[in-house]
């Protein structure tokens, strides 16, 4: 039989121990997580202008091509800050006018591209996602989207490129110079609409958590694309 | 001292050590006769690439559990034994999910939640109880990859039947040639549901069942 002091010494040598390694480890393996989220970051970006990378090549590839990380406020005016260091999720939660807006410009190919992060919600948590505008500032070159937790099969799908490829070419604003955003449609998008995409059957919410994200991810650009386009 | 009080020292893979690495995997196998760990096996079978990992790290959990709780068996006391095996596994699972962050990003992005829950398989800590801590630390490893090795073997069957026919693909390559699709074959979208994986495992259970009468309960 063992006593009541032995039990609770038993227990707390333990909990120390343990502590103690599982703190080591933390320590140890961060700047390893770090790095792949970073990495990730990055492919993502370079995935949404439809660029290849590997995760080798990630760092070099994005220092390439992204020649800006730029922010702007909600006036469309320059401020300082580093896109690439912005959280979003933060940033969403902050009235419009202390927003803090993340872009970033790149070239290919001799072309000016402008990919905006999205962060919206999904069914189960959050999704998000980069979109990436040619330099008409309407047509839409690429997106990359992902998940924390949807469902595999149905909504887990917007991260597919087969979902993702269905916004390349679609237009922001209309022929009137409305802004529109692109919408997913449920039963399927016209091909002749520029605004919609076939919706995810079974992942209703994860769908339309998507189109919402980027109504208001986008729409708030609108007044830094009515400066660049002005000069 | 006569000869007769040394003990013979028992081989490393007796027959009986040996057993305790085969019994698992067909006659005590954990999923299909003890149903235990279902949880896990409906959620990340979809791929077999998730399912091997999962089943790795599961391998790894058990085998090192099993032998900490058989090297710590005479100096738990057993009135908070339920808690030093939890905290054992939870420490386990905890350094495996970050060496997974860390190191194989974006197979630990797919199985997500369901690394954390290997705490909750009922399989591990149903060995630590019924086995670890009472036996030596050997035995205890076998016994851990032995039952780990069950598991895992019904979830790379399950896997490989959901994504054959949920997603055409083992491994990710595409298998089911063009042709089939042109002639209208189609992947069956419920396999990649859960509900499917139920089926499966049930289609298992029976084979295994009708193959193996000892297993049949016919009381």
């Amino acid at each position: 039989m063992y006593s009541n002091k032995y039990i609770f010494l038993y227990a707390s040598a333990m909990v120390v121990i343990v502590a103690v390694l599982l703190s080591v480890a933390a320590t140890v393996l961060t700047p390893f997580q770090e790095k792949n989220v970073r990495i990730e970051k990055m492919q993502n970006i370079l995935s949404s202008m439809s660029i290849e990378s590997t995760k080798k090549n990630a760092e070099d590839v994005f220092a390439k091509h992204i020649i800006e990380s730029k922010v702007v406020n909600y006036l469309g005016e320059a401020i300082p800050g580093d896109a690439f260091e912005i959280d979003l999720l933060e940033e969403n939660r902050k009235d419009i006018s202390l927003r803090r807006l993340p872009l970033f410009v790149a070239t290919l190919n001799s072309d000016t591209l402008y990919v905006i992060p999205l962060h919206g919600a999904g069914l189960w948590g959050p999704i998000w996602g980069y979109v990436s505008l040619k330099s008409d500032l309407n047509t839409i070159m690429g997106a990359n989207f992902d998940h924390a937790s949807e469902t595999p099969g149905l909504g887990a799908e917007i991260s597919t490129p087969v979902f993702e490829s269905q916004f390349t070419g679609k237009k922001l604003y209309d022929n009137n110079g409305v802004f529109r955003s692109v919408k997913t449609i449920r039963g399927g998008a016209d091909v002749s609409d520029n605004h919609g995409v076939d919706g995810i059957s079974g992942g209703t919410i994860t769908s339309n958590g998507l189109s919402s994200m980027l109504e208001q991810g986008l729409k708030v650009y609108e007044p830094f694309f009515k400066k660049l386009k002005d000069i | 001292m006569s000869d007769n009080n040394i003990q013979k020292r028992e081989p490393l893979f007796s027959m009986k050590n040996r057993r305790l690495l085969s019994n698992p995997i067909g006659k005590e196998n954990p999923i299909t006769v003890q149903v235990l760990g279902i949880c896990s096996v409906l959620a990340i079978t979809v791929q077999l690439k998730t399912s091997l990992v999962m089943a790795l790290s599961v391998v790894a959990v058990m085998a090192l559990a099993n032998v900490i709780i058989s090297l710590l068996r005479k100096t738990i006391p057993p009135r908070i034994r339920i808690i030093v095996q939890l905290i054992v596994i939870s420490a386990l699972v905890i350094l495996v999910d970050q060496i997974l962050k860390a190191f194989v990003y974006d197979v630990s992005r797919q199985l997500s939640v369901f690394v954390g829950l290997i705490i909750t398989n009922c399989i591990i800590m149903g060995r630590l109880e019924a086995f670890a801590l009472s036996n030596k630390v050997w035995p205890s490893f076998l016994d851990g990859i032995g039952n780990a090795a069950g598991y895992g073997a019904v979830l790379l069957a399950v896997g490989f039947i959901r994504e054959l026919f949920g997603s055409g693909s083992i491994f990710g390559y595409k298998v089911i040639p063009q042709a089939f699709y042109d002639i209208g074959y189609v992947d069956n979208g419920l396999m990649i549901l859960p509900p499917m994986a139920l089926i499966t495992v049930g289609v298992i259970i029976w084979a295994h069942r009708s193959k193996d009468k000892s297993l049949v309960d016919v009381s």
